[in-house]
């Protein structure tokens, strides 16, 4: 019977010899009793205190390396109902409607009735937004063009909330909108973000009817990943004229140059 | 129907049971948000003046919502059982839920009679330690492939969750928490990505670890409830049909979630189980809640946090649940604002989960944007481990890298297991024994102490012939 160990045992044991090759998460870290290593424990003290200061982290269009891509893609910003950083974390009701005028303000600049739109939004970590919307914008939108689709201008939404999309949707009619947004600030990382995806999303809409690309940052899914994915699921949507639960991300990436049919 | 009570002269009034359940209710930044909290600490304090002297028979009589999720609790109330305390008031059901005899008549059928309604009342006229003392006597058996829920037993699910679901990395990270003896409740990753696939091979890495090392426990991939099934469909292994779930109808319609699709699910789960070996019991559900999540998806009704909550459990206890655990930090400030408040929805949520006969564990955890830290956590843990709680999380250093926010550790379930002497289920308990893990019921000195630790549980797992 004591043959090899199982592959799963034999595999997890060459791991074991360098963790951070198969996982950021904290493993083998050793104890003292039961509690942390010293190391440990200020380590994570130091990470906390980190991620605490993401929150309060800003991007502008006016520096780099947003300011690049303001320029390239003519972007300008919007705000939603909340008006600080402080209502923003108390209001999220706020954070989900456009601000006063903003409607009027998108119509204004923004082609209408668009296959495609994509927005950003600066969330929980306005660092993810700096740190990963500068490798992702213009891959999806140079993929996205590849495949026919008429293109929305993207905009920026401060104190923007995930259901933001909705008034986003009534405001512009467009077919897709994809919500580029900062995720919740981590201790291994503050710099993650996400894609929220609605088909013709309309007020009233919730999470049953979005889907989601999370985790995008050099450390989890690539950007070239995210961008593969996102135009995977938009693809989807056309398809069956629908977003949501009911709706599987497609199975195996292809690699991008098939996707965009080079 | 009005209610008024006069504290030191002030008179308060309370149009309906729904507005005197809100003002009752401890301080909770949900509501807040949602504008029905009370307005001052003494308008708290005359709703539970009011509160106490409201008869149990009125939760029957003034449904605080009308949806789908008030029939299933209208419809599995034990009207018998009711009988014996239709008449007793919130005020007198806490002093016997606190009094000596009551968890056996409790297990003789009194929790039959028990709404969420009524249980979320009760919970807002106890303290801290009250909420403690009524939970620690009433004990939540369930079976999977293990027994979980004896007295004197803490449950730990290992939670080895990745940013982009590595299965290497989620087989590496189970295998950490194992060698701290966490793993009987459940090894269950949550999916970054919902494709069907990507559950598929979740479900067969998860599967083949548990087969390797023999360890009698459970896995689940708690993707969206659809999507497991879709996986059993393509023959993956499910051990427990995951879902999370809320209080009201529109709540469970903002996850994509029916009472009869949950039923269904159930069904083709335990179809799926009687062609497969090990199972000894039929709980196959688990379920994750949380105050504040029918707030969330704007599907509260005008109905407290706290009551919606409870209402969450009264859907839950209908599909008789292996696991049930309560979120009580995740969701964010704007429903509960700090550790105090994180603290006591802890408490109540485990208190009232207990009361209503659930398998209640928690998932005692904090993000980033909360006003907490790990002192937060490692104060309730103690808590509610005091309190008989049937399981908490494992997530490797509190960090979890794929959902970016701190629950309890491998290092704190080890821990406060050794602190207030708690064992793990028994037949996993053996097992630890058996790959030694512990000795003498204690974590061994070698065991889960860095990479060379590893490699003897490798070892040891060969040398049993596995």
């Amino acid at each position: 019977m004591s043959a090899d160990l199982p592959d799963t045992l034999r595999g997890a044991v060459d791991n074991g010899g360098d963790v951070s090759n198969v996982t950021p998460a904290r493993l083998l870290i050793g104890r003292a009793g039961t509690a942390y290593r010293t190391s440990t424990q200020l380590q994570l003290r130091a990470d906390h205190a980190f991620a605490k200061d993401a929150l309060n982290a800003t991007f502008s269009l006016d520096e780099s390396p947003i300011k690049e891509l303001a320029e390239r893609f003519d972007l300008f910003e919007v705000k939603s109902e909340a008006a600080t950083r402080e209502e923003y974390l108390a209001r999220p009701d706020k954070g989900r409607r456009l601000g006063e005028g903003v409607a009027e303000t998108l119509r204004e600049n923004c082609p209408s009735g668009v296959d495609l739109q994509i927005v950003i939004g600066d969330g929980l970590s306005p660092l993810a937004v700096r740190s990963q919307v500068p490798s992702l914008l213009g891959p999806l939108l140079d993929h996205a063009a590849t495949r026919g689709w008429s293109l929305g201008r993207t905009f920026v939404v401060r104190n923007c909330r995930v259901g933001a999309i909705n008034d986003i949707g009534e405001a512009l009619d467009a077919q897709n909108v994809v919500l580029l947004i900062g995720e919740r600030p981590g201790l291994a990382t503050a710099e993650s973000l996400s894609a929220y995806l609605a088909h013709r999303p309309r007020t009233g809409d919730t999470d049953a009817q979005r889907n989601l690309v999370s985790n995008i940052h050099p450390g989890g899914v690539t950007a070239e990943d995210a961008v593969w994915r996102i135009l995977g699921l938009v693809d989807a949507f056309m398809i069956q004229g629908r977003s949501g639960f009911t709706v599987k991300e497609p199975a195996r990436p292809t690699s991008l140059s098939e996707a965009s049919g080079r | 129907m009005k209610r008024s009570v006069t504290l030191r002269g002030e008179k308060f009034n309370f149009d309906d049971l729904r507005e005197l359940m809100a003002c009752a209710n401890e301080p909770k930044a949900g509501d807040r948000l949602a504008g029905i909290a009370a307005s001052s600490e003494r308008e708290r304090v005359a709703a539970k003046m009011a509160l106490a002297e409201v008869p149990l028979s009125a939760f029957l009589e003034e449904p605080l919502l009308e949806d789908d999720v008030t029939a299933l609790i209208i419809d599995s109330l034990d009207r018998e059982e009711f009988a014996n305390l239709r008449s007793l008031t919130v005020g007198e059901l806490r002093e016997l839920v606190l009094s000596t005899n009551f968890a056996s008549e409790w297990q003789r059928g009194l929790k039959g009679a028990l709404t969420p309604e009524i249980v979320a009342a009760t919970a807002r006229i106890m303290s801290a330690r009250d909420l403690i003392s009524a939970a620690a006597p009433l004990r939540s058996v369930t079976r999977c492939r293990n027994t979980m829920g004896e007295g004197g037993v803490l449950g730990v699910r290992i939670q080895p969750n990745h940013p982009t679901d590595d299965v290497a990395g989620v087989v590496l990270s189970a295998l950490d928490g194992l060698m701290f003896g966490c793993g009987d409740a459940v090894i269950g990753v949550n999916p970054a990505g919902d494709a069907i696939e990507n559950v598929v091979a979740l479900e067969h890495a998860l599967q083949e670890l548990i087969g390797a090392v023999g360890a009698p426990t459970q896995s689940c991939v708690l993707a969206h409830f659809t999507t497991q099934l879709a996986a059993l469909e393509r023959g993956a292994p499910v051990d427990l049909l995951f879902q999370s779930i809320g209080g009201t109808e529109a709540t469970n319609a903002g996850f994509g979630v029916t009472l009869q699709g949950l039923a269904e699910g159930r069904e083709a789960v335990l179809a799926s189980h009687a062609t497969r070996e090990g199972f000894i019991g039929e709980n196959v559900m688990y379920f994750e809640t949380g105050q504040g999540t029918a707030l969330s998806v704007d599907g509260h009704g005008g109905v407290d946090q706290l009551t919606c909550e409870a209402r969450a459990y009264g859907v839950a206890r209908a599909f008789d649940p292996f696991l049930v655990n309560s979120v009580v930090g995740f969701i964010g400030p704007e429903y509960l604002a700090d550790a105090t408040e994180i603290i006591r929805a802890g408490l109540e949520d485990h208190f009232m989960g207990k009361l209503l006969g659930l398998p209640m564990g928690i998932d005692i955890c904090y993000t980033n944007h909360v006003e907490a830290n790990q002192d937060t956590t490692d104060q309730l843990l103690v808590l509610l481990a005091t309190a008989g709680c049937n399981f908490v999380m494992g997530v490797p250093g509190s960090d979890d890298v794929m959902l970016n926010y701190q629950s309890t550790s491998y290092h704190d379930a080890a821990g406060v297991r050794e602190l207030v002497g708690a064992r793990p289920a028994p037949e996993f308990a053996a097992w630890l024994e058996q790959t030694g893990i512990f000795v003498d019921g204690r974590l061994a000195e070698g065991s889960a102490n860095g990479p060379e630790s590893l490699q003897a549980f490798a070892e040891s797992i060969k040398e049993l012939g596995r």
